[in-house]
């Protein structure tokens, strides 16, 4: 098992010939990732690397091959658009890697998606992968390996440093899901740990969040009711100065709630093992396992 | 993006909000002609990206336009949170009845543009929720139907009793809504609302801060930004398509992605050292992003050592092995550099990096330690 993805994600790259989309469709070709559609519109007819097929829209990419999943590398001016065509063909599972959509416009696009069951992970996410299994989005493939540790993380290159610290250690991941650094994403930790605690293949379960927004706090108390597995988490921006915006939209700290003191203090409080760094992440494992 | 009051107040009035006379001033002496053109009594205030105003001395009130031109001396060109103010806001002193405060942000948790009104306006909101919390009023709308009358009405009763005021209340607050999209807005205030005592209801002061992903799709909008306001380097990341913010610290740190550049300044003070700036080259190769990087690294002079953390993913390690010989040959660095890099490429801008004279470690610990250590020598 793993979590969202797995061998039978069938995926459509939206923005299959584009400068990212190309590149990391071949990627994940590479992997082993079922793509089976590219969607480009104006270049409905041609083969991506003379094997998937390029559409004009998704909802013909879903018609012709079934896919099930999108992934959205257009950029951020018609990015939005990209998901609600997504939702709109009956997508069950979008990953928008995109960064820079303004948040007007995903307050519009999340109830979108959401009447029509879909669900949206990102945007301004490095996307998800099951080692071995499927991987859909940006993170490298290589760093990864499969095994029974579940990874949520808000961050992008954070997420590989973790990775990178499990695997070298010899501990291997069931799925690792980027959620995303916006201050709106269509998938948050609580959706991620639910599904972890879910997941017959999940042993224990790495969060790592940021300072900014209440998410963590949530996400602690729900770990606190609800997640029997065991849990490490990570804060960045330990040394951030309040109210400045550290690069993610979402890492802004407003008010006492979004500080990383009292999100690790939450964190400890339902029980969770706090990281003061990266590199800790192994031993709390160990010790919790 | 801040939006200066006065830029504020120009947005508000275009979507028909009620807002009194104002003209902006750069010299005392066209603070002098403005206060002459409204005559009476004026307030003179500056315009700078930063709260407390009043506390610290930019918000003045004059009798007369010599007054006004004395005061606009004293505050252009003084220094507020660090701070230079350029402009100054001349506008007749209102006669004030009641002070109100109405404001818009996007709220994560309902994932809903939230409508917040209280009573108690004209000082810090934030102030006034964790005293009296029960003096705050707050509506998640939902942006399919936007601000629907009836809401707006409700809200409107929440801060007068006086039918045509909280009629003129609520007309105020769908306007702000409207103005919140039609500008990209990720905050929109109106504190004080005020009450005059003929009864009318006006925006006395406003802020609006814009989402920066707006920018590029409303270049009327991105034509406000105020650059002589903003802090010089800041300038400088953001025209190279950088994040950077500037700490008190020493160790100056270039990192790919806001994550792990947090993660990066947070093992610095773990180290015992304190991070000289946030810096996010981002997700893209550019080997000219790294110079420009460096560059601004370089140039604070509390900069002791530099540090490099990249695990490439996008960014690739060959590209940045190239852009920082390429920095290094445009100015000699004065100080220590560790490099971290690992990722995609990583042998490839290892060897270039040897090439060039530099070493590059693979663990981030190691890493920030020796940062650390080597801007504590130089220091010593």
């Amino acid at each position: 098992m793993s979590i969202f993805i797995d061998k039978n994600t069938r995926l459509v790259v939206q923005g299959i010939t584009g400068r990212d989309g190309s590149f990391h469709a071949k990627q994940m070709i590479a992997y082993g990732t079922k793509v089976v559609a590219g969607v480009t519109p104006g270049k409905g007819g041609q083969r991506f690397e003379d094997t998937v097929p390029v559409f004009n829209t998704v909802a013909e990419a879903v018609h012709e091959t079934q896919a099930n999943t999108s992934v959205i590398y257009v950029p951020a001016a018609v990015a939005a658009s990209a998901i609600f065509e997504a939702a709109d063909a009956g997508i069950g599972l979008i990953i928008c890697i995109t960064e820079g959509i303004p948040v007007l416009d995903m307050t519009r696009v999340l109830p979108f998606v959401h009447e029509r069951g879909a669900r949206l992970i990102g945007p301004n996410c490095p996307g998800l992968i099951s080692p071995n299994k499927s991987k859909v989005g940006i993170i490298p493939g290589n760093i990864c390996k499969p095994g029974n540790i579940g990874l949520v993380s808000r961050s992008g290159t954070l997420t590989y440093e973790i990775i990178h610290q499990l695997t070298t250690h010899g501990l291997g991941q069931s799925t690792c899901v980027g959620i995303g650094g916006d201050p709106l994403i269509g998938t948050n930790f609580i959706h991620c740990l639910e599904a972890f605690q879910a997941d017959a293949e999940t042993a224990a379960i790495v969060m790592i969040g940021e300072i900014g927004g209440t998410d963590e706090q949530q996400a602690a108390e729900f770990v606190k009711h609800k997640v029997k597995k065991p849990v490490v988490g990570f804060i960045a921006g330990q040394t951030a100065p309040p109210g400045r915006r550290m690069g993610h939209a979402g890492a802004i700290i407003s008010g006492a709630s979004g500080t990383a003191a009292d999100k690790m203090a939450a964190l400890q409080d339902a029980g969770i093992s706090v990281m003061k760094r990266p590199a800790d992440v192994v031993p709390l494992l160990k010790e919790r396992m | 993006m801040n939006l200066h009051e006065y830029q504020a107040r120009d947005i508000l009035r275009r979507h028909g909000i009620p807002v009194p006379p104002g003209e902006v001033a750069s010299t005392p002496a066209e603070a002098r002609a403005i206060a002459e053109r409204f005559g009476g009594k004026v307030v003179v205030k500056a315009q700078v990206h930063a709260g407390g105003r009043g506390k610290a001395g930019g918000v003045r009130l004059a009798k007369t336009a010599t007054e006004a031109e004395a005061h606009a001396k004293a505050i252009l060109g003084m220094t507020i949170k660090g701070l230079t103010v350029h402009k100054v806001l001349v506008a007749p002193a209102a006669d004030i009845a009641s002070e109100s405060y109405v404001g818009i942000i996007v709220d994560r948790a309902s994932q809903r543009p939230m409508l917040i009104v209280s009573p108690a306006g004209g000082i810090d909101i934030e102030e006034v929720a964790a005293k009296t919390p029960e003096q705050i009023h707050k509506l998640a709308i939902d942006p399919r139907y936007g601000l629907l009358a009836h809401q707006a009405l409700t809200q409107g009763f929440a801060l007068y009793r006086d039918v045509k005021q909280a009629r003129a209340a609520a007309d105020i607050m769908q306007k702000l809504y409207t103005a919140v999209y039609a500008a990209g807005a990720s905050l929109a205030e109106i504190n004080p609302l005020v009450t005059t005592p003929d009864g009318s209801v006006q925006a006395l002061d406003a802020k609006i801060s814009i989402d920066d992903n707006e920018l590029e799709r409303r270049p009327d909008i991105a034509a406000l930004r105020d650059v002589s306001a903003e802090a010089p380097e800041e300038v400088a990341a953001r025209e190279a398509g950088l994040t950077f913010i500037k700490l008190d610290g020493y160790v100056g740190c270039c990192v790919n992605g806001a994550g792990l550049a947090m993660a990066t300044m947070d093992l610095v003070k773990y180290y015992g050292g304190e991070p000289a700036n946030f810096l996010d080259i981002g997700g893209s190769s550019n080997p000219q992003k790294v110079v420009a990087a460096l560059r601004i690294i370089t140039g604070d002079p509390n900069v002791k050592s530099i540090l490099f953390n990249i695990f490439g993913g996008i960014t690739r390690g060959d590209d940045v092995a190239n852009g920082i010989v390429q920095a290094t040959k445009e100015f000699p660095l004065k100080v220590p550099m560790v490099i971290r890099l690992t990722g995609t490429n990583e042998r490839e801008g290892i060897a270039i990096l040897e090439r060039a004279g530099f070493a590059a470690l693979a663990d981030m610990d190691e890493a920030v330690k020796q940062a650390v250590a080597k801007a504590k020598g130089k220091a010593a």
